[in-house]
């Protein structure tokens, strides 16, 4: 797939409509990479004209802020807000809860006013206007669907419509966990423990959490987020429930089922 | 007589306040104490918080059961003012049930229903006393509440049972007192619960139910004014400061951490030094070790905590046995406001004790275990927020210390050079792209 870069079409003297806004876990990540192609391919699909800074983007700095670093931080949203003005950027979306966060609720005071969705909120939109389509006989029709609530997503920013609706156009059954929307439990990953060793305790939060959404009998696992991607798979494997239960982003479950 | 017991009425109410203004006005010093954080912003919403929040207790009602309970103590303790304040004036004034001539009939149906109200706090405080000491919830019994939290707990809610039993137990005399026609009382009209003790003083001579009746008076009356003063070391503050605190609550997406605008101009200086003033002098401290670097508004929070637990409940690192427990968190930092309060009040000023709130009350160990999910915050009736403790403790610590886990220095290095939080080289960024 060609995706196009903000440097080329600057070069062309093109305006996209959104940036997509890849993220490190999206860039990098072999599994979250397969979440960034699904949902390039929807906007592909539908013919939205976007582009991503490519090599040009670099970490929101979430994680070294929450960790405590806030030089790190402040170095990083200083980098990218220098791109992004200098291209002009209006609309940012990412599939990434933690990057949506920082870069609508904090980059604002340090200079970079966008205007930022989170692509759960997106696919509602495309959705409800009719430009994303289903397939009659989806692969998800009749399976039961439970989604697990990101907190950067939900508590962080009061989202938990949007990826329940864009669900309902799947025609499965879903279903919820007892801690779910506010009440949701963490998978584990924010606030950078997803880049250390647990403090001692007697349970994984991931484990934890995977137990939680396996006692639903759901066969998918629906995500919003990749670091909560990365943790519940780890759950499901480790509980050695793979054959029968797989977690996957709602871009993803989208992008299979389009017409 | 009735000049003995006024003049007495009036010593023990003075004396009650004057203690009670005196504490609280030491704790508005220590709250300020605190950095200064502009929080008057959007009045309308704030307004509107406390309101719901506070007033309607609106975060309660996700449990609802405990929330029509806790409710009802509520109610009972703001309607029941109205006849504390009845019982004043008779104080001040040396009359009986001043409002009864005023309000003729409508009187018996007031007390009647401050009476039904006086049943409901003891039913309530009879079922959260079994809550906490034989169902034993889990919130209950954690560790951190080993000593004077459980026992202040508990001891609230005795005080309740007893405070009401006096009030009921003087209207009860005061009825007996009716129907033997003692001079001075008021032909109420039958009080529906207390009457139902009343049979209890049969046959009892008047000034024998006269004492009865003053007894519990004056018991009810001190037990109030001691309550009042019991509180500023309580957990129970939260009457009195759940207003302030929803009030004072951030409007902002929860998500949203507090800029550093220090840190923000440092590294706007170091990446454009033609910015950077010459004399620009660097920043007094990173984060926060102890409670004078927090926001004023954290230590109201701290005054704020009624130590429910719903917080600790709700974390997921306390679920999984980590030693974090954001109630913990606010526990602490009250208790090292208090500890510094009580070192000013010694020395006039505050004088190094060679503590602080970080380390000395918070561990590293707590801080390193928060996913900052801001479950505690979404949690929290009153409105207060742990997160923002710990992530600014979480500042000091890097910042000050340089006191990190190995790989988060491993990862604040792939971030500051490969610009992302593991070692890829930023060339690879749109791979995926390419392959299709």
């Amino acid at each position: 797939m060609h995706v196009n870069t903000m440097a080329e079409m600057a070069m062309n003297g093109e305006t996209p409509e959104v940036l997509f806004w890849v993220g490190c876990a999206g860039s990098f990540d072999q599994r979250a990479q397969k979440i960034t192609k699904a949902f390039a391919g929807i906007l592909s699909r539908v013919g939205i004209k976007y582009a991503i800074l490519g090599k040009e983007e670099a970490c929101t700095g979430d994680p070294a802020r929450r960790a405590g670093n806030e030089f790190l931080f402040q170095m990083m949203a200083y980098q990218n807000i220098q791109v992004l003005n200098g291209y002009g950027i209006q609309k940012i979306v990412t599939a990434c809860p933690h990057c949506f966060n920082t870069l609508k609720n904090e980059y604002p005071e340090l200079g970079g006013h966008y205007e930022v969705i989170h692509h759960t909120v997106l696919l509602q939109q495309l959705i409800d206007e009719g430009r994303i389509k289903m397939k009659e006989e989806g692969s998800f029709k009749g399976k039961k669907i439970v989604y697990h609530d990101s907190c950067y997503l939900g508590r962080a920013n009061d989202i938990y419509e949007a990826p329940r609706k864009v669900l309902e156009a799947l025609d499965a059954e879903l279903v919820e966990m007892k801690r779910c929307r506010s009440n949701g439990l963490c998978c584990g990953a924010g606030g950078a423990q997803m880049f250390k060793e647990d403090e001692p305790g007697n349970k994984r939060i991931n484990i934890e959490r995977t137990d939680e959404a396996l006692v639903t009998g759901a066969s998918f696992i629906a995500s919003a987020c990749p670091f909560c991607n990365t943790m519940l798979s780890d759950g499901v494997k480790n509980r050695e429930q793979e054959s029968g239960v797989s977690v996957l982003d709602i871009a993803e479950m989208i992008e299979a089922s389009m017409a | 007589m009735h000049y003995i017991q006024q003049t007495g009425f009036v010593v023990l109410s003075a004396v009650a306040i004057w203690l009670f203004a005196r504490k609280a006005a030491a704790i508005r010093r220590n709250i300020f104490l605190g950095k200064k954080e502009d929080l008057s912003d959007q009045p309308a919403k704030r307004w509107r918080n406390l309101i719901l929040l506070a007033l309607g207790q609106k975060k309660m009602f996700r449990n609802p059961l405990v929330a029509v309970m806790h409710f009802v103590i509520y109610a009972g303790f703001i309607i029941i003012n109205l006849e504390v304040l009845e019982i004043v004036l008779d104080g001040l004034l040396g009359t009986h049930r001043l409002f009864f001539p005023l309000l003729g009939n409508l009187y018996n149906w007031l007390i009647n229903g401050f009476e039904f109200l006086a049943i409901g706090v003891i039913t309530v405080c009879i079922i959260f006393l079994c809550r906490r000491n034989i169902l034993k919830l889990n919130r209950f019994i954690n560790k951190e509440l080993d000593g004077w939290p459980r026992s202040d707990a508990n001891y609230i809610l005795i005080t309740e049972i007893i405070l009401m039993t006096l009030f009921l137990t003087m209207n009860a005399a005061d009825q007996s007192l009716q129907f033997i026609g003692s001079e001075h009382y008021h032909i109420t009209g039958n009080f529906f619960f207390s009457g139902m003790l009343a049979p209890v003083f049969n046959g009892m001579k008047e000034s024998s139910l006269v004492a009865i009746e003053r007894t519990c008076w004056w018991l009810h009356i001190t037990g109030i004014f001691a309550f009042l003063n019991y509180l500023p070391y309580s957990k129970h503050l939260h009457i009195i400061l759940a207003f302030p605190n929803a009030y004072y609550a951030r409007l902002e997406p929860k998500g949203k951490m507090k800029n550093m605008p220090a840190v923000q101009q440092e590294v706007l200086y170091a990446m454009q030094p033609e910015t950077a003033p010459a004399d620009a002098p660097p920043p007094a401290h990173f984060g926060a070790k102890d409670v004078f670097e927090l926001s004023w508004k954290n230590l109201l929070d701290a005054y704020s905590c009624t130590e429910c637990g719903r917080c600790t409940a709700a974390c997921p690192a306390n679920i999984t046995g980590k030693l974090l427990s954001p109630r913990k968190i606010m526990m602490a930092t009250r208790d090292r406001l208090e500890e510094v309060g009580r070192n000013i009040d010694l020395n006039k000023q505050f004088t190094a004790d060679g503590k602080s709130l970080l380390h000395n009350y918070i561990s590293v160990e707590e801080l390193r275990a928060c996913t900052t999910c801001n479950a505690c915050v979404e949690e929290c009736p009153v409105s207060i927020s742990p997160l923002d403790i710990i992530t600014e403790l979480r500042r000091s610590l890097i910042m000050e210390e340089s006191n990190a886990p190995q790989e988060w220095n491993g990862t604040f290095s792939n971030i500051e050079n490969n610009f992302a939080p593991w070692k890829f080289s930023p060339a690879d960024r749109d791979k995926w792209a390419q392959e299709g």
